[in-house]
């Protein structure tokens, strides 16, 4: 029996295809405005969001596309402050992963969905999941494509886009609520403590392999989509969990694009 | 007409003010030096040009328009360049990202972005520069870059903020030139920021000092003197001149209490060489 004949096998494929592609185009413009960290954030309030609609008896999925995309406007909104403002961050991102705990703490049942949440569970996509990931895909792109012009110049070059009238604040918060978007979605393949591995991983190591952001883009996506996909078929056939096939390969797509491009 | 009219211009950062009762006026096609210790408001008044500072007191006219934001006939090269040095992208696609960057949608260039990219590029010279990745630039390739992308969309105004610093004294007189040609060939009215009038020297047609909340603009003759920098600097200031150096003295106590005034200190007198080398 082939590997593509079962139902769960398919939703695996699809899911981790279309969050991988979102995560690796959105993933280089977070690699380029310096913000991964930011990014890495979010998927732990995000923790938090899903727990806490766990509790009162709502989709985790929808309490962490809430919680995450509000985060990212406040963090977009503060902009420039929180720049090297790591402390504070990660002081909030210990703070949502001690709320997570606190709300499955309570919340009993619930706790056997902790390690999927926190390392991501592809192989128990279901369809109606596949459907919300493909929506958030869609969305998360589409906005991405229409700003991605005034985001890029204001990233580049922040003091000449604000004198051309690009609003540093409009695109910095419409590009966090993007990333949150993103994340939510990556948090369904590899997890709230992994989304570095899909989001920042491939679009990290295809910034050293080329000095052009189309192809960078494009680099990038296939990165992802390669990770997700070997990993995917990598656990079929290990019984490894998906998580840290995704997570090998990453690092290893990574640290061959360093010593490839070493020497420049 | 004039490029830059400033009437009875009052310019504050948070409650601080920066400038106060400034009337001055920057004809078309002149190439003025800004100058002033740091603080003094060089970057200030060029961000009130550009609209991104709405004046106190007064106001600030660019051609005979009031300063707005997204003035496509003033071309910016700004101060602060802090992380392009580790960007691992070419510098065409750095400058490319300028082209009409305010607009929405795919940041995809179409000929006509090109063909002002190659001519803005051609212009500095800066074509081969530009294939390669900012993090494999010179400062003084860099800067040559971005003097190309201050120049795209054929600006009547360029505002240079301090274009030469971490330049050697060699790249420093290259760039000089290079403003003072695209001035004299282009007709383009060039303010341009710098910290040693001693960089401008020969270059410039006027000079436009700045400092105290004051400002004097005039020729290097008419403004270094004492009647016009004492109230700059607040102090007594005394101007000597010898074998073609220009020296700004000031032997105030109140002076020395301020580092951002006065960079050498000499048995309490303070000296600017402001001439050739
Ligand atoms: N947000 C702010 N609130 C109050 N004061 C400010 C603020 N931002 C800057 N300043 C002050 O405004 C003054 C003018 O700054 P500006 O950057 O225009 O000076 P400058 O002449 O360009 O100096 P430099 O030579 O260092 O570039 C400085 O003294 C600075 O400390
Ligand atoms: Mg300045």
């Amino acid at each position: 029996m082939g590997i593509l004949d079962l139902d769960f096998m398919r939703n695996a494929f699809a899911a981790s295809g279309i969050v991988a592609v979102v995560a690796g185009i959105v993933g280089v413009f977070l690699v380029l405005r310096g913000q991964t960290f930011a990014g890495h954030a979010l998927s732990h309030v995000g923790f938090a969001g899903a727990t806490a609609a766990g509790l009162i008896g709502l989709s985790p999925l929808g309490g962490m596309i809430a919680f995450t995309v509000l985060a990212g406007i406040g963090m977009g909104a503060l902009g420039e402050r929180l720049s090297g403002r790591d402390v504070a961050v990660g002081i909030v991102l210990a703070l949502s992963l001690g709320f997570g705990l606190l709300f499955l703490h309570y919340y009993t049942s619930f706790a056997t969905q902790a390690s999927a949440l926190l390392f991501g569970n592809v192989l128990a996509v279901s369809t109606g999941t596949l459907l919300t990931l493909a929506v958030l895909g869609v969305v998360a792109l589409v906005a991405l494509a229409a700003i991605s012009r005034p985001l890029l110049f204001a990233t580049l070059q922040p003091e000449l886009a604000e004198a051309r009238g690009v609003s540093q604040r409009t695109t910095g918060i419409l590009f966090m609520a993007i990333v949150a978007i993103t994340v939510s979605a990556s948090v369904q393949i590899v997890g709230v403590l992994l989304v570095f591995t899909l989001m920042v991983g491939p679009a990290a190591a295809a910034e050293r392999l080329t000095t052009r952001l189309g192809p960078g883009v494009l680099l990038a996506a296939l990165i992802a989509l390669a990770e997700a996909w070997l990993g995917v078929i990598i656990a079929f056939y290990t019984d490894w969990p998906v998580s840290f096939c995704i997570t090998a390969l990453s690092a290893l797509a990574y640290f061959a694009a360093v010593i490839a491009t070493r020497q420049a | 007409m004039n490029a830059v009219e400033l009437d009875s211009l009052g310019l504050t950062l948070g409650r601080r003010p920066i400038l106060r009762d400034v009337t001055l006026a920057v004809r078309e096609g002149e190439f003025v030096g800004v100058l002033g210790p740091n603080g003094a408001g060089k970057t200030t008044l060029f961000r009130a040009i550009l609209g991104l500072l709405k004046p106190a007191a007064g106001t600030i006219r660019v051609f005979g328009e009031t300063a707005r934001p997204g003035n496509a006939a003033i071309g910016y090269l700004a101060q602060s360049r802090s992380a392009l040095p580790q960007l691992h992208l070419s510098g065409r696609e750095f400058i490319a990202s300028s082209i009409r960057g305010e607009r929405y949608g795919l940041p995809i260039l179409g000929p006509e972005g090109r063909r002002q990219l190659d001519e803005a590029l051609d212009l500095v010279g800066a074509r081969e520069i530009a294939a390669r990745p900012l993090s494999a630039m010179s400062g003084g390739e860099r800067q040559r870059l971005l003097f190309a992308q201050a120049l795209i969309g054929h600006p009547k105004l360029l505002l240079l903020d301090e274009p030469l610093i971490s330049l050697d004294p060699r790249r420093q007189r290259e760039v000089v030139e290079l403003a003072r040609r695209l001035c004299r060939e282009l007709g383009i009215t060039v303010l341009f920021s710098a910290h040693e009038l001693s960089q401008l020297f020969g270059a410039i047609d006027r000079v436009l000092y700045l400092g105290n909340g004051h400002a004097a603009l005039g020729t290097i003759d008419e403004v270094i003197r004492p009647a016009v920098l004492s109230p700059l600097y607040g102090s007594e200031i005394e101007v000597v001149r010898a074998n073609g150096h220009i020296f700004i003295l000031s032997g105030d106590a109140r002076v020395e209490e301020d580092p951002h005034l006065h960079e050498h200190h000499d048995h309490g007198h303070e000296h600017h060489d402001h001439g050739h080398s």
